[in-house]
């Protein structure tokens, strides 16, 4: 981690300690660490194929279910390593949520049922604490008051900007401190992302969002710190005002100047 | 040359048209003969044909009752075996097994779709016959012998022998189509029932059992239209007496095997014609399940192309 800076956090929810993550023999992420601030919206940004998916996928152990892949490092979830022995990775993934960049409700599912079925997961059967929770991630989402009068129907039937505020209403109903998203508005409309945008502004007096974005604006509209990644490193992790206007590594200035990527 | 290309591709498509059109006139061939054959014994018998219970070629009685019966158990039992150990099948294959292993059962699966039935019908004489008869047909009498399904002299020969034969053949084709439904479950749906913390058999269940519903419903018919026609085999176990029994130890007779059976030694015109008609009811059945099965498929497939 050359340029990082000695940035201020004062209550670390999720430490990632010397990720290194493997596809096979291929080196996707090199000897990564990033702290990441409670209730806060991280932002990763960085050129196509530098590995920001694939960081984001260990931060919830999702990249172990790859074949041929591999992680070596630590993730602390409020000092706990994810990573430790003995951890269940399905426990894991309970309390770390993640949205997609392609929206992906369970086509066979009811807009009620999408958003209820990780509680039900969990074990959830009282049905009145099932209905309050799903009420309250929909509005959590943002979705309420567009599908309350058809929680019956599929959630495939929503808009794809509907759907993916259903996919954040279901990751959110399980309750988890941690967000992670992958590009969650890259498929959308402008409207649609301006929705989960606000959204996200919202939502972190609740939760910390990890989000990878391509669009270098949205990271400065939403986000308070951001990490610049290039060619499976960490370049550059900064508040987000300060790296956008005063980056201290030129790789980051011709990155968001525009002059490559 | 443009005009050229314009008609070659004219010829191609008349061609094709061609082809398509003289399927669907072969189609209509064999349905109208069937009912001209089948017209003595529509005049004598009428629709009562298939609720008769009385099959006497002796007699010059023909009911089809028997062979319905016999159809539906063999066929509705080798469902009951087949279908779950399908489904499971495929699932092993398309998301648990590695990637070498699942090809090479994978293989073997088609392997058994290959095979002749006749060569499963001498299996099953010399094989499933005498172990039916001396080691599972005593078990089940002696263990479940108060139900009447299991009483009876245990003839290894009968309606449970051609039930299982059924089961073995249609199981690769069940599980082949619903390997290939589960494998059009895009992985975004396994991804997000991983995320949200569903463990390796959650997520089949949520991911790719629910959104498959249709799709397993549509194999499960395709096998059963395989198992309604299929003749050889069941003929060579089924042992061939056109009774309804309620053991099934006991030996029976089905549509298909009735026909090949007596077809060649038939005693008279209405014998023939009463077997023509049983032809032409399998027709009709297999022709009708076939279609409701192919659009099942094809309506899930189609709804899964749009995603958003
Ligand atoms: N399944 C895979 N097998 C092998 N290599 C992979 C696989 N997925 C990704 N990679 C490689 O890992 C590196 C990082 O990929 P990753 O998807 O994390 O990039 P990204 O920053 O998310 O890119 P994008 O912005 O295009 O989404 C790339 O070089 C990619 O080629
Ligand atoms: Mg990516």
């Amino acid at each position: 981690m050359s340029g990082t800076r000695d940035i201020v956090i004062t209550q670390t929810i999720l430490d990632a300690k010397n990720i290194n993550a493997w596809f096979g023999s291929v080196h996707a992420i090199r000897d990564i660490s990033l702290p990441v601030e409670k209730n806060t919206v991280t932002a990763m940004i960085g050129p196509s194929g530098c590995g920001k998916s694939t960081f984001l996928r260990c931060l919830n152990r999702l990249h172990e279910e790859v074949a041929g892949a591999r992680v070596e490092g630590q993730v602390l979830l409020s000092g706990e390593d994810i990573y430790g022995p003995g951890t269940d990775p399905v426990a894991i993934r309970r309390k770390i949520g993640m949205v997609f960049q392609k929206p992906n409700p369970f086509p066979s599912m009811s807009i009620f049922n999408n958003v209820a079925v990780g509680l039900r997961l969990a074990g959830m059967g009282n049905k009145a604490l099932l209905a309050e929770t799903v009420e309250k991630s929909l509005k959590q989402a943002a979705l309420w008051n567009e599908v309350k009068d058809k929680l019956k129907a599929p959630g495939t039937s929503l808009s794809g900007g509907q759907q993916q505020r259903l996919c954040v209403a279901r990751a959110l109903a399980v309750n988890p401190p941690v967000l992670l998203m992958d590009e969650p508005t890259s498929a959308l409309d402008p409207i649609s992302t301006a929705k989960i945008e606000e959204l996200l502004i919202e939502l972190k007096k609740e939760v910390t969002v990890v989000i990878v974005t391509h669009n270098m604006q949205q990271a400065a509209r939403i986000s308070d710190r951001t990490a610049f990644f290039l060619l499976g490193e960490l370049i550059e992790y900064d508040d987000t005002s300060r790296l956008f206007t005063n980056p201290r590594d030129k790789r980051t200035e011709d990155y968001i100047t525009g002059r490559f990527g | 040359m443009r005009r050229e290309a314009h008609l070659g591709d004219r010829i191609f498509y008349l061609l094709l048209n061609g082809v398509a059109l003289s399927v669907l006139m072969l189609l209509g061939a064999i349905a109208w003969q069937l009912i001209h054959l089948s017209l003595p014994a529509i005049h004598k018998f009428g629709f009562g044909f298939f609720s008769s219970t009385n099959w006497d070629p002796v007699q010059e009685v023909f009911g089809a009752g028997p062979v319905i019966f016999g159809t539906l158990v063999s066929s509705g039992l080798a469902l009951l075996i087949a279908a779950p150990i399908s489904v499971g099948v495929a699932l092993f294959l398309n998301e648990l097994a590695p990637r070498r292993l699942a090809e090479a059962v994978g293989f073997l699966v088609e392997m058994l779709a290959a095979i002749p039935s006749v060569v499963y019908g001498l299996w099953g004489i010399f094989v499933l016959a005498p172990f039916l008869r001396i080691t599972v047909e005593p078990w089940l009498s002696g263990h479940f012998g108060w139900l009447p399904l299991f009483r009876g002299a245990p003839y290894g020969v009968g309606m449970l022998a051609a039930a299982l034969i059924l089961a073995m053949m249609i199981t690769p084709t069940i599980a082949a189509i619903c390997k290939e439904v589960f494998r059009a479950v895009p992985q975004s749906q396994r991804e997000a029932a991983r995320a949200l913390g569903a463990t390796k058999w959650e997520t089949m269940r949520l991911a790719v059992l629910e959104s498959s519903h249709s799709g397993i419903l549509g194999a499960v018919i395709l096998g059963l239209a395989r198992a309604l026609g299929e003749t050889m085999a069941v003929t060579m176990v089924i042992g061939n007496r056109a009774e309804i029994a309620a053991s099934l130890f006991a030996p029976g007779q089905t549509m298909a095997s009735v026909i090949a059976n007596e077809y060649a030694e038939a005693s008279g015109d209405l014998h023939l014609s009463a077997l023509a008609f049983v032809g032409l009811a399998l027709f009709a059945v297999s022709f009708a399940i076939n279609s409701v099965a192919r659009i099942l498929v094809w309506r899930l497939n189609r709804n899964r192309g749009r995603d958003f």
